[in-house]
C-alpha cells in the first residue's frame, strides 16, 4: 500500500488556513479597537457639549434653577468632604486588615474566613451598600444624609479594593528585609512599622488612590442614602448635608427632558469629575513609577 | 574625691539607663501584644460589614413577607407598588434584569473575548502597552457617565433606525453596559490565557499550526476555566449595575419582552423607591429590602460559582 501526499490539496488547505488566520487576526484587532472607538465618541460628545459651559462662574457658583447661572461649587466641596472621610477610614481599616491577614493571622480557619469574606464583599453590588448605609448609618445611628454617613458607606464599599491591593503590596516585600531586621533584634511590630510598611507604602498608596477614585465616581449608594441634588448651602463639616458631582450629573441628566440645557450642564460636570479622576489616577501612576522599588 | 564623684555619676547613669531600657522593653512587650489584637479587631470589621448586610436584609425582608406572600412575590407578574391596590410581583424586575444583562453579555462576551485573544496572542508588546491602559481607562469611567451616554447619545442614535423606540428603553443601557463590561472580561480572560505556558504554544506552532489554531485548539481549552469564570463575573457585574439602567431604561414595570420599550431592573427599582418618598414602615419600603435581598443572593451565588469554576477546573501546568 502506498500513501502519497496530494501536494495540490495540501497547498490549498494551507492557503486557506493561513488566510483564515490573517483574516481573523484583523477581526480581533477591530474588536479591540471597538472599545477605543466608543471611548473616543464618549469623550467627543462630552467635550463638545460641556466645554462651552466651563468657566470660573460655573466652577465657583452656587446651584441655580437657571442653567446659565448654575454652578457646581457645592458638589465639588461635597466630593472633597467625602474624600476627607473615605481616605483616613479606608487607609486605617484597609491597611490594618491587610497587615493582620498577611503578617499576623495564622494559617487556618479565621484567615480563610476573612479572605473569603473580602472576595465576597468585593462582588456585592454597590446599591446594596447603599441600603446598608441607609439602614445603619442614616436611620439607626440617626445621622441622616450627612457627609459622615455617605463617607462611611463609601468607605465600606471600597474597602475590599484597599485590602486586596495592600495585601499584594505587603506580600511583594522580600522576606530577607524582615529577616535582617528580626536578626538585628527588632521585634515583630518594629519590623513591620520600620521595614515592611515603608517598603510597601507605594503599592498601598496606589491601591488607596484607585479605591478613592472609585468612591468619588460612585452614585448608586448615595441615591439610596437620600443625598439631595438641589442643595444651596455648602457643606462645612462632617454633620452637614451635602451633594456630590455624580449626584449633580444624575439629576441634570434626568431633567434634561425638561430643560434641554441641563444636558450640557451635566456634560460640563462630567468633565470636572473626569478631570478629578485623571488627576488622581495620574498621581497613582507617578507614585507607582517613581517610588516603587523592585527587589 | 572628684574621681569618686565622677564614678558615682557614671554608675547612676548606667543604672538609669538600665532602668529606662527595662521600661522601654516592657512598653515594647505591651505594644507587641496589643498590636495584633487591635489589628484583629480592625480585620473583623470587614466581617461585621457582611453580617450587617445580611442581617439588615434578612430582618426587613422577613417583615416584608409578613405582609406579602412568598408566592405572590416570586410568581407575580404585576408590580404596582404605588397604586391603591398594590401588587408586589418581582417577575417584571427579574425579567428586566435578565434582558439587560443578556444584551450586555451579547456585546461584552464576544468583543471582550476577541480583545483578550488579540492582546494575549496577536498583539506586539508595543501595541499591548498602548491598548491595555486605554481599556483600563474604559473600566475606570464612572457608571453615571455611561448612563448619561446611553440616555443622551445611544438612544437618540438608535431611534434614527428604530423610530418606534421609546426615549427610555432597555436596549441602549444594555449595549452601553456591555461596553462597560468589555474591559473586565478582556482582562480576566487575558490573564487566564497568558498564564498558559509558552511551551504549549511553541509545541503547537512547531507542529505547523497557525496562530489561530493554536489559540482555539490549545490556549482556549487550557484557559477555559478562567474564561468561564470571567464570563460569570461579567454577568454578576451586569446584574448589579445600577446607574446606567436607572437613567436610561426608565421605570416602566410592565412584564414585556420588547427591548425597544422601557423596563425596570431590580437595581433601578431600588433607586426609584429609595430615591422617592417611601416612608419607613410602608410595604413599599420593605419591598426595597426584598428586592435587594434577591439581588444580593443572585450576585453572591454568581461570585461563588465563578470562584468554584476557576479553582475546580483549573489545569495546572
Amino acid at each position: 500500500m502506498t500513501t502519497h501526499i496530494q501536494s495540490e490539496k495540501v497547498r490549498n488547505r494551507m492557503k486557506r488556513r493561513v488566510a483564515l488566520n490573517k483574516g481573523l487576526s484583523g477581526v480581533f484587532l477591530l474588536a479591540t479597537m471597538f472599545g477605543v472607538f466608543v471611548l473616543a465618541v464618549l469623550f467627543y460628545q462630552i467635550l463638545t457639549e460641556g466645554m462651552p459651559y466651563i468657566n470660573l462662574d460655573f466652577l465657583t457658583g452656587k446651584l441655580s434653577t437657571m442653567p446659565e447661572r448654575a454652578g457646581i461649587m457645592g458638589a465639588i466641596l461635597g466630593t472633597l468632604w467625602l474624600m476627607a472621610v473615605v481616605i483616613p477610614v479606608t487607609i486605617v481599616l484597609g491597611v490594618g486588615t491587610a497587615i493582620y491577614n498577611e503578617l499576623y493571622a495564622k494559617e487556618g480557619k479565621l484567615q480563610n474566613i476573612i479572605q473569603t469574606n473580602i472576595s465576597n464583599l468585593s462582588g456585592v453590588p454597590s446599591i446594596v451598600y447603599g441600603i446598608l448605609g441607609m439602614t445603619i448609618f442614616a436611620s439607626l445611628l440617626k445621622l441622616g444624609s450627612v457627609v459622615l454617613a455617605g463617607g462611611l458607606t463609601m468607605s465600606l464599599l471600597v474597602l475590599p479594593i484597599v485590602i486586596v491591593s495592600s495585601q499584594e503590596a505587603l506580600r511583594a516585600v522580600p522576606s530577607y528585609l524582615s529577616e535582617a531586621s528580626i536578626g538585628l533584634g527588632a521585634t515583630k511590630w518594629q519590623t513591620i512599622k520600620n521595614i515592611i510598611l515603608p517598603a510597601a507604602l507605594p503599592g498601598i498608596l496606589t491601591g488607596a488612590i484607585l479605591a478613592l477614585s472609585r468612591a468619588i465616581g460612585e452614585t448608586a449608594p448615595l441615591v439610596v442614602l437620600g443625598i439631595p441634588a438641589l442643595l444651596l448651602p455648602f457643606p462645612g463639616g462632617l454633620f452637614d448635608r451635602f451633594t456630590v458631582l455624580p449626584m449633580q450629573i444624575y439629576y441634570w441628566t434626568l431633567d434634561a427632558s425638561l430643560v434641554a440645557e441641563y444636558q450640557f450642564l451635566a456634560s460640563a460636570t462630567i468633565i470636572v469629575l473626569l478631570a478629578m479622576l485623571f488627576i488622581l489616577n495620574g498621581t497613582a501612576i507617578v507614585i507607582r513609577n517613581k517610588f516603587q522599588r523592585r527587589y | 574625691m572628684i574621681e569618686n564623684n565622677k564614678e558615682s555619676t557614671s554608675t547612676v547613669r548606667v543604672k538609669s539607663m538600665i532602668e529606662q531600657n527595662r521600661q522601654r522593653q516592657s512598653f515594647r512587650a505591651v505594644s507587641e501584644k496589643a498590636v495584633p489584637t487591635v489589628l484583629l479587631v480592625i480585620a473583623l470589621i470587614s466581617i461585621l460589614t457582611t453580617i450587617g448586610i445580611v442581617f439588615v436584609l434578612i430582618t426587613e425582608t422577613f417583615e416584608f413577607f409578613n405582609r406579602v406572600s412568598l408566592v405572590e412575590f416570586f410568581t407575580g407578574t404585576v408590580l404596582r407598588p404605588l397604586s391603591q391596590d398594590p401588587k408586589f410581583g418581582i417577575l417584571p424586575l427579574i425579567n428586566g434584569t435578565i434582558i439587560s444583562s443578556a444584551i450586555a453579555m451579547f456585546v461584552a462576551g464576544p468583543i471582550g473575548m476577541m480583545t483578550a485573544i488579540y492582546l494575549s496572542e496577536y498583539a506586539s508588546d508595543k501595541a499591548r502597552r498602548v491598548l491595555k491602559p486605554v481599556l483600563e481607562l474604559l473600566a475606570g469611567i464612572p457608571t453615571i457617565v455611561y448612563g448619561f451616554f446611553a440616555f443622551t447619545f445611544v438612544t437618540p442614535f438608535l431611534r434614527q433606525f428604530i423610530p418606534e423606540m421609546s426615549a427610555t428603553n432597555i436596549l441602549a443601557p444594555g449595549l452601553v453596559m456591555g461596553v462597560m463590561i468589555i474591559p473586565m472580561i478582556a482582562s480576566l480572560s487575558e490573564d487566564a490565557m497568558s498564564s498558559v505556558p509558552n511551551a504549549m504554544r511553541e509545541g503547537a506552532l512547531a507542529l505547523g499550526s497557525t496562530k489561530l489554531e493554536v489559540t482555539f485548539k490549545v490556549i482556549i481549552p487550557a484557559a477555559f476555566s478562567g474564561i468561564v469564570a470571567a464570563f460569570v463575573l461579567g454577568i454578576s457585574r451586569a446584574v448589579g449595575e445600577t446607574m446606567i439602567v436607572a437613567i436610561a431604561s426608565g421605570s416602566s414595570k410592565n412584564f414585556t419582552f420588547d427591548i425597544t420599550q422601557s423596563m425596570q431592573t431590580m437595581t433601578a427599582y431600588v433607586v426609584e423607591v429609595a430615591g422617592g418618598d417611601a416612608s419607613p414602615g410602608s410595604t413599599i419600603y420593605y419591598s426595597l429590602y426584598a428586592v435587594a435581598m434577591t439581588l444580593f443572593m443572585f450576585t453572591l451565588l454568581m461570585n461563588i460559582l465563578a470562584r468554584y469554576i476557576a479553582r475546580r477546573f483549573r489545569e495546572e501546568y
